[in-house]
């Protein structure tokens, strides 16, 4: 039979019961490779609900650094028999099963094409251990001391992670290690190991950490000098809010008189979430919320006000899958469009979308700077897979130098300098972006009327309709200034030159669409990658569309978003881009995107191959 | 619009402790139709604010929307003002206090904006006992959408087209009471006399100062069949005393007779002074207050005046333990950790 050899290269997946405190020995597991020096990505993929129901864990190794998911799964840790029978036919031929053997296998679910290795983990607990709890906690670090002797883990690795995990509290370290070292006897015992699939130290990973975009996005806020955080509590996006508390409460209180130098409100809904954060940024904080898809469709009307108002507005969504409650615990990036014309009449939002959890870290402090420097609303588009998922990310980073962008606001000087009249709305600058004073400033000069009513260039109300429109010029005047200060594309070139393919992609779609790239240089197919990192489009954006025959776009979600969002803002056809879409709840896979590109490519797909030959022939 | 106001002011107006006239306290010439409770309870507010020698600018008045949310430019002018979204201004306000502890806050709402709309954030903002005052110009009806019953109009109580409203009324007053609104106060526009003095122990109030005043729509509440229109009102109130609010800096007067008065010390010193009509309220008991509303209300009467009022109250920023800095004004050095702390950081996370 054959057998899958892979040293450093394989897709391992865990099928767990939620509730059964496995998350942390898969975290172990997770981390030991880390620490042996080899990239790892490992995925959550979770119920929502709370005990009972399946929830897997998926890690790739891959020593070349790819983070995506790559579809497939050599190795398969059957815990769960709810899904004992799915899980088996997951895996790939020549691939290994590892499953409790306390109780004979169902035959009937028997495969002749892969390998089952049997470690009875719920006799081995109950010899060991006389609690019931402990039965069934230390069953999770048995199966990873047993996956240790399969994959030639180093033990002292993992028992190095015991101690990290259990400082403070000795006395669990020993009961631990011993779990760990019945799974790796009995394996070692009873299984030729390793066996075909194993782990090698390399020093591949460097300085880099492990982090979730949510802690990473916290941190952000901290160091990007937020204050005040209100929300709501939603998944996946909550995790934000309590990185943001944690590390205020490390970091933010006053050590003299034990102040907090920072308030956060967990508010009725989203509706006051975003009118605290729109209130709190008015009087001169920086301000933050977070949320997930049905929280932006409540707080649209709020979004509209903060744009057509000139309010910076922070607002971190981790996109989920929807519409509606969709599925909360599965990933998807389909709030793009909501999100970029989020509210009624004619509005558009600067959006950035981060990649790694350095990007959440970063696009999360600039976002005040950004939001200050526009006075508009700012929304970072993460999504569950990145937001909830720990990520091999370069360390984060900040130049102490580094001075917060505050934007154009009168102080009391310049208010008490001033022989003109103030105006609010007035375009001084000619870059679309007008002055604002916080209230308080000065005894009689420089108070405005904040409304989401039409007004003049004083914020006098007024129903004119030549003035509404030539503040609603200047507001795309403002957007046009956005475009030259949000993020600017990644561009990868396969050649100097340039590819005749390319691909646009964003977010999350980064790891799988740069693998997708590499497998298909392999068999000689040459692919430029763009990546967009931010809204409004920055003009490379055109120049990339224009210069390549073929243009795909990688998208999250059933309803091409970008690529609408593309369409709309970049004057370029709907035929020009060929739609990559994965939508299923789990994060797009490198198989998929080089498939989707071979399959058209080829020709045997009835899409058009090249957009000039097409626009010719429609002449 | 109500009032024309002259371009011209005599040189020796009145001035108050600050140096302001009365013409420093007021904003644009009102919109509203002529008569309109509304402006009557902005004049108040214009009264009161300078009387207690405000500084404007140190005032942030916040609205919903409704033309009793637009009210706050007609007064203030020299104070920042924000008109949200309807029903929405109590979490707006709440940021706006957040982030700056050191103004105070006017908030201006309509029944519809509170008691419909905006119940939700009403509720929560009084839970939170921020620190403002929030008055609700309470006409029973949608103004400025002309007309329609709002969800405080008395059961039987008809409006313009003449349909009696089948629903029983959400009392506010009561609501806020229930809650654990630290102040509660009922008024009618009509009565400028308790209505200032109202105002002036709201904004000196530290936490949720909440106001009901009964302000007619003359254009769409204001007929026989209507219980908040002006007839009804004046042939119904009751008050529970009147009200006289003594600022610190001031001597206490002392020219009411003792015995039938309640003197209540604000957290600044100030006092209020309430003389009693009803002997039966205790300014500190909620359930005294709730009582007294029912019974007035049975009587067919509508009773004002100051209803409760706790004087140990605490409000948001002391039960967060927020930095006596306002948090606007905190700068990178308090804020921003440093590299050396990422260091740390990204060494506990390989
Ligand atoms: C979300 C939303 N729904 C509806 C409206 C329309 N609207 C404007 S004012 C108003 C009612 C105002 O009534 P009230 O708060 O009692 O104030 P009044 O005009 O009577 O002073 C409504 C429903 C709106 N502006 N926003
Ligand atoms: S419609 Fe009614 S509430 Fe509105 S301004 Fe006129 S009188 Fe006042």
């Amino acid at each position: 039979m054959k057998r899958i050899e892979a040293v450093n290269d394989f897709v391992i997946k865990f099928a767990n019961v939620n509730g059964t405190g496995s998350a942390s020995a898969n975290n172990m597991f997770a981390k030991s490779l880390f620490r042996m020096g080899l990239p790892i990505s490992p995925k959550n993929i979770f119920p929502s609900n709370i005990q009972g129901l399946p929830t897997w864990y998926e890690v790739r190794v891959n020593e070349k650094g790819y983070l995506g998911r790559r579809g497939g799964v050599d190795m398969m840790v059957c815990m769960n028999p709810q899904s004992m029978a799915k899980d088996i036919q997951e895996v790939e031929p020549g691939g290994y099963f590892l499953y409790d053997s306390s109780k004979p296998l169902d035959l009937r679910l028997m495969r002749s094409d892969i390998h089952f290795i049997g470690v009875p983990l719920k006799d081995l607990c109950q010899r060991e251990y006389s609690d019931a709890r402990q039965q069934q906690l230390f069953r999770n670090i048995i199966y990873v001391g047993a996956l240790s002797a399969l994959l030639d883990i180093e033990f002292d690795v993992l028992t190095g992670l015991v101690s990290d995990q259990f400082r403070g509290k000795e006395k669990l370290i020993t009961p631990n290690v011993r779990a760990l070292e019945i799974g790796y006897h009995y394996a070692a015992e009873h299984y030729q190991c390793p066996i075909g699939i194993r782990v090698e130290r390399r020093d591949a990973v460097g300085d880099q950490i492990l982090i979730d975009g949510n802690t990473a996005a916290s941190l952000g806020a901290i160091y990007g000098g937020a204050t005040v955080a209100a929300w709501y509590p939603i998944t996946p996006s909550t995790s934000v809010v309590d990185g943001f508390d944690k590390y205020c409460k490390r970091l933010r209180i006053d050590p003299g008189s034990g102040n907090k130098n920072y308030a956060i409100v967990q508010a009725e809904d989203e509706l006051a979430a975003i009118g605290m954060v729109i209130g709190a940024s008015w009087n001169g904080a920086r301000a933050f919320t977070a949320t997930s898809g049905p929280g932006i469709s409540l707080m649209s009307e709020f979004l509209g006000l903060a744009y057509f108002a000139e309010i910076p507005t922070v607002l971190i969504d981790v996109q989920r899958a929807g519409p509606s409650t969709g599925m909360p615990t599965r990933t998807q990036q389909s709030d793009v469009l909501a999100c970029a014309y989020a509210s009624h009449g004619d509005t558009k939002h600067v959006l950035l979308f981060p990649a790694t959890p350095r990007e959440c870290f970063e696009m999360t402090a600039e976002a005040f700077d950004l939001a200050e420097t526009l006075q508009t609303p700012v929304i970072m588009l993460s999504d569950l897979d990145l937001g909830m998922n720990d990520t091999m990310s370069p360390p984060l980073v900040w130049d102490d130098k580094r001075e917060y962008q505050r934007g154009k606001v009168f102080n009391e000087q310049q208010l008490e300098a001033m022989s003109e009249r103030f105006g609010r709305y007035l375009d001084i600058d000619d870059d679309g972006i007008p002055y604002r004073t916080y209230p308080g400033t000065h005894p009689n000069k420089g108070a405005f009327f904040t409304r989401g009513t039409s007004r003049d260039e004083y914020a006098v109300y007024t129903e004119d309709g030549d003035a509404y429109e030539k503040n609603m010029q200047r507001l795309l005047k403002k957007w046009d200034t956005a475009k030259n200060l949000v993020p600017t594309p990644e561009l990868i070139e396969a050649a100097k030159g340039g590819a005749k393919v390319g691909v646009i992609h964003f977010g999350t779609s980064r790891n799988a669409t740069l693998e997708a790239v590499d497998s298909l240089a392999a068999q000689g197919i040459a692919v430029d990658t763009l990546r967009v990192r931010g809204f409004p489009f920055h003009k490379s954006v055109d120049a990339f569309i224009e210069q390549h025959d073929t243009v795909f776009v990688v998208d999250q979600n059933r309803d091409a978003q970008m690529r609408t969002l593309l369409v709309n803002e970049c004057l370029v056809s709907p035929r020009d881009l060929i739609s990559i879409l994965n939508y299923n709840g789990t994060p797009i896979s490198a198989r998929k995107i080089y498939e989707e590109i071979t399959m058209v490519l080829r020709g045997d797909n009835v899409r058009p191959l090249h957009k000039k030959k097409i626009a010719k022939e429609s002449v | 619009m109500t009032y024309i106001r002259p371009a011209f002011r005599h040189p020796e107006l009145p001035r108050n402790d600050l140096g302001f006239t009365r013409k420093d306290y007021e904003g644009a010439i009102s919109t509203l139709c002529a008569g309109c409770g509304h402006d009557s309870i902005s004049a108040a507010i214009v009264q009161a604010c300078f009387e207690l020698s405000i500084a404007p600018h140190k005032v942030a008045k916040l609205s919903g929307i409704g033309c009793s949310s637009k009210t706050p430019t007609y007064f203030l002018g020299n104070s920042h003002g924000f008109n949200s979204v309807h029903g929405r201004m109590p979490s707006v306000a709440t940021g706006a206090n957040l982030a700056n502890r050191d103004l105070i806050y006017v908030g201006v709402s309509g029944d519809g904006d509170t008691a419909s709309i905006g119940m939700g954030q009403f509720t929560h903002v009084v839970r939170r006992n921020l620190n403002m005052m929030y008055v609700v110009e309470n006409n029973g009806c949608y103004g400025l959408t002309k007309g329609q019953d709002s969800a405080t109009a008395d059961i039987g109580s008809a409006s313009k087209k003449g349909e009696p409203n089948p629903f029983e009324p959400i009392d506010l007053a009561s609501i806020a009471l229930q809650l654990g609104a630290t102040f509660v106060a009922r008024s009618f526009s009509g009565d400028r006399d308790q209505l200032v003095p109202l105002i002036k122990a709201a904004i000196s109030h530290r936490g949720f100062a909440f106001i009901d005043v009964i302000s007619p729509c003359v254009t769409f509440n204001n007929n026989p069949k209507s219980t908040k229109g002006y007839e009804h009102v004046r042939d119904h109130l009751a008050a529970t005393g009147t009200v006289d609010y003594v600022p610190f800096k001031h001597e206490i007067s002392t020219e009411y007779e003792q015995g039938q008065s309640k003197e209540v010390t604000l957290h600044d010193g100030s006092v209020v002074h309430l003389h009693k009509a009803d002997p039966e309220l205790n300014l500190n008991s909620r359930r005294s207050a709730l009582r007294l509303i029912k019974d007035y209300k049975a009587k067919d009467q509508i009773l004002t005046g100051l209803l409760f009022m706790d004087e140990d109250s605490q409000d948001l920023h002391e039960i967060l333990g927020t930095s006596k800095t306002p948090l606007r004004d905190l700068g990178a050095a308090e804020l921003c950790p440093g590299q050396k702390v990422l260091d740390k950081l990204n060494e506990s996370l390989r």
